[in-house]
């Protein structure tokens, strides 16, 4: 019996009740609540209390490891229990003391989520069900490992079509798949049969993977070189063709989002390429956005601040060397800066730009807060780019491109020069490096990334205002990069799916997105702090792995050892 | 021997302090030469300062005809003017091999950077052993190895050599100083700051007394050995 055990115990169902309490009373739980999961069972402020029950439970359980079946289940009952407690605790103070008072998000409906509409009554209710939902949790660790990937990937994949029901219901609003959409769904949530067939086929499609997928690698690995040369053309082949008929399916609420990620891929492939490759910190990379979007706008708006009607193939091109020129400009100034210096100067940079473009001194050239209105649209061919579902192709495009681009300076020479720099700058001097140049080039060529996402935002929305350029921009490329992994290419689109393509769908978090934002990355930094998809340097830095070293060489390396 | 690096009355500031007092001092082509001198004597000032990153106020450099004083820290170094830093400072999250090909960074002929790789391989054979392996991790003598191999790998005429034996077992200080001596014999000319005045008079030829940023004594190395002041002052009796 370990006291400090059951002491942590108490612990984790303190925080994750604090927790609990913190998301009710900011107002997360009553906006999901809104939302039906499975019609008439369960709705989206129930669920994600749930889902809070069950991560205590999990967590409870796991720090009693190896400590027998019934104690690890008692501690994630236990860990629960507390857990309920706290929001039981909020309830009953509701009702002597005026919380709203004080806090604007403890409202009546709030505490009727809470108390399932059942008053102090339910309060016992409340930790009990909390307490057993924890166990449940509690005993999902306790499976053996494929059974839980079932179960895991059933719930996991429930609760991602619940969430997103109003948009896979979209997707199946075509002729043919409206049976399909019928048994699944209400009109405004799963049905239970809806809910068990999506757990069920979920975890089947699961299983079969995980039992095929070994057989499939070991058939691939003993083929000859050529074929598995043609397969991955095929497999490259495939993918390229699913992404080019995406918006035919999607429709365009769907493409919309999917430009806007892929915006941000641009700026963050952009931003990586100054922060991840070269380490120089930019939050002021709104600025290269904004260039790039008023280049367009001016160089192709029918209003009378116009500098020219060129297309916007043109306009793009010249707002590439526009970006290519504020950048390098941008970088002189601040080439002695480092660290967080670095930070504070670029910061200001960002602000410089937004104001200039807002103020009244330059209204007659840059429009001021009444921005640059009626950009038209891009035609190639007499093809116009009409909406999103066509503008998806340019942005898939420019991403591709962009993101060959930066993998071939990664591996470059210059490449090289902005790892060493980002180590250490005095000794990449020391080994010959151009600091200014490389600087320069870092600046300019990232600066050029975001340009170019500029100049489809602006023909995306149709007119560029100053204030779709705040600080807020710089710090969202950021924090994608970050969460998608600092210095890795993947790791930009994985980022911005995550941080930009998720919180579109869930319009509800739209309020919420800076509290989850903040979370993800404190989450993010303590679990997995490489990043979703880290590159190679990050990943070696974060777990050593020391090289197993063959057997014969051993022995000679022990001798001489260091 | 003719005189392939020379300092003449070199003035260093750092902001109001007068860091160096008129330092000349000459390396002839194929020749060690120490710095030796307590703390805060200037040694590191003058390496950094003929390596380009710290700016003399006053006073010239030459390596050959060529002025020093006038370029910028990376076009020294593709002059063959190569510092290892003071503290090793390898590229910490870079593996082995990466900071190598870091230190060939100035040249483009793939065979002779593949050539000295494989010579660096060969003068440090712990360093192939874990050549895929991060740098960060390897024992403060195989950083050392690798950071006099980061610079050989830029094919210095002139190997500057700042404090190699710092923080290292005196079995390793031995071992390092013997590769020093090896790369000596291969045709790299060396000037080598060191507070460990013992071993490097021990490997040079000829050498300078550094004393509040002026030079104090200057001769062979056998005679500063021998001489009183310095056998009291740095040599411990």
């Amino acid at each position: 019996m370990k006291p400090q055990r059951w002491r942590q115990t108490v612990r984790t169902g303190l925080l994750w009740g604090a927790g609990a309490v913190f998301i009710s009373l900011v107002g997360l739980v009553e906006a999901l609540q809104q939302r039906q999961i499975i019609t008439g069972v369960i709705s989206g402020g129930h669920l994600l209390l749930l889902v809070v029950a069950l991560g205590a439970g999990i967590s409870a359980a796991r720090k009693h490891a190896g400590t027998g079946t019934v104690r690890q289940l008692a501690a994630a009952a236990l860990a629960g229990a507390i857990t309920g407690l706290l929001p039981a605790i909020l309830v009953a103070l509701s009702t002597v003391v005026n919380l709203r008072s004080m806090l604007v998000g403890a409202t009546p409906q709030l505490f009727a989520v809470l108390s399932f509409a059942r008053g102090t009554d339910a309060l016992p209710w409340i930790v009990l069900v909390v307490a057993g939902v924890s166990a449940l949790g509690g005993a999902l660790t306790l499976l053996p490992g494929e059974v839980r990937s079932l179960v895991t990937t059933g719930i996991s994949t429930l609760l991602v079509v619940g969430l997103m029901q109003e948009q896979v219901q979209l997707l199946l609003q075509t002729e043919r798949t409206a049976r399909i959409r019928e048994v699944l769904f209400t009109f405004d949530g799963l049905t239970v049969r809806g809910a068990v067939l999506v757990a069920v086929v979920s975890a089947g499609f699961s299983s079969a993977w995980h039992r095929q997928r070994p057989k499939a690698t070991r058939r691939v690995a003993g083929l000859a070189p050529e074929q598995r040369k043609a397969l991955r053309i095929v497999g490259f082949v495939a993918a390229v063709g699913a992404i080019l008929i995406l918006p035919l399916f999607v429709g365009p609420f769907f493409s919309q989002v999917l430009v806007l990620v892929g915006l941000y891929t641009l700026m963050g492939l952009g931003l990586n390429l100054e922060v991840g490759f070269a380490g120089l910190l930019d939050i002021g990379f709104v600025a290269f956005f904004a260039v790039g979007a008023y280049t367009v706008g001016l160089l192709t708006t029918g209003s009378e601040i116009a500098v020219a009607h060129l297309s916007w193939w043109t306009a793009t091109l010249i707002a590439v060397v526009v970006s290519l020129i504020s950048g390098v400009f941008f970088g002189l100034p601040i080439l002695g800066i480092r660290g967080d210096y670095l930070a504070i100067a670029t910061l200001g940079f960002g602000e410089i730009i937004r104001l200039l473009v807002l103020s009244d001194f330059l209204r007659p050239w840059l429009g001021g807060s009444q921005g640059v209105l009626t950009i038209p649209k891009p035609v190639l061919f007499g093809f116009e780019f009409r909406g999103p579902e066509q503008l998806f192709f340019i942005t898939v495009g420019a991403s591709a491109l962009i993101a060959f681009v930066a993998a071939r300076l990664r591996d470059s020479r210059l490449g090289r020069a902005w790892m060493a720099m980002r180590e250490d700058e005095d000794v990449a001097q020391a080994m010959g490096i151009n600091l200014i140049n490389v600087k320069l080039l870092a600046y300019g060529i990232g600066a050029v990334f975001a340009g170019v996402s500029g100049a489809i935002f602006a023909v995306m929305v149709g007119s560029v205002f100053p204030h779709s350029f705040s600080v807020l921009v710089s710090i969202n490329v950021l924090a994608l990069i970050i969460v998608g992994g600092m210095g890795s290419l993947p790791g930009v689109v994985v980022g911005s799916l995550f941080l930009v393509g998720l919180p579109e769908l869930l319009r509800e978090f739209s309020d919420f997105r800076f509290l989850v934002y903040g979370a993800a990355l404190m989450a993010m930094m303590v679990l997995r702090p490489e990043g979703l998809w880290p590159s190679a340097t990050r990943r070696r830095e974060l777990h050593e792995e020391v090289p197993r070293i063959p057997e014969g060489e051993m022995v000679e390396a022990q001798e001489g050892h260091v | 021997m003719a005189v392939l690096l020379e300092v003449e009355n070199l003035h260093v500031y750092y902001g109001q302090i007068h860091a160096l007092k008129g330092i000349s001092l000459k390396v002839d082509q194929g020749e060690i030469v120490t710095l030796i001198g307590a703390n805060g004597a200037g040694k590191s000032t003058t390496l950094k300062t003929i390596s380009g990153l710290l700016r003399p106020r006053e006073g010239s450099m030459r390596l050959g005809n060529e002025d020093l004083v006038a370029i910028a820290a990376h076009d020294i170094v593709a002059k063959g003017v190569v510092q290892v830093p003071e503290g090793r400072r390898i590229f910490g999250r870079l593996t082995v091999v990466e900071n190598l090909l870091m230190g060939a960074y100035t040249r483009n002929d793939r065979p002779g950077i593949a050539e000295d790789l494989e010579r660096v391989f060969t003068l440090f054979p712990r360093l192939r052993e874990r050549q895929s392996q991060v740098a960060g991790t390897l024992s403060g003598g195989e950083q050392q190895m690798l950071a006099i191999g980061r610079a050989l790998m830029g094919r210095p005429t002139v190997l500057l050599l700042d404090e190699p034996s710092m923080g290292l077992a005196p079995v390793l200080v031995e071992q390092i100083f013997e590769t020093i001596t090896g790369i000596n014999k291969q045709g790299t000319t060396i000037l080598l700051v060191e507070q460990n005045a013992y071993m490097a008079l021990q490997v040079a030829n000829r050498g300078y007394v550094l004393q509040t940023g002026e030079i104090a004594l200057a001769g062979t190395a056998k005679d500063l050995q021998a001489n009183e002041e310095v056998r009291k002052a740095y040599l411990g009796g």
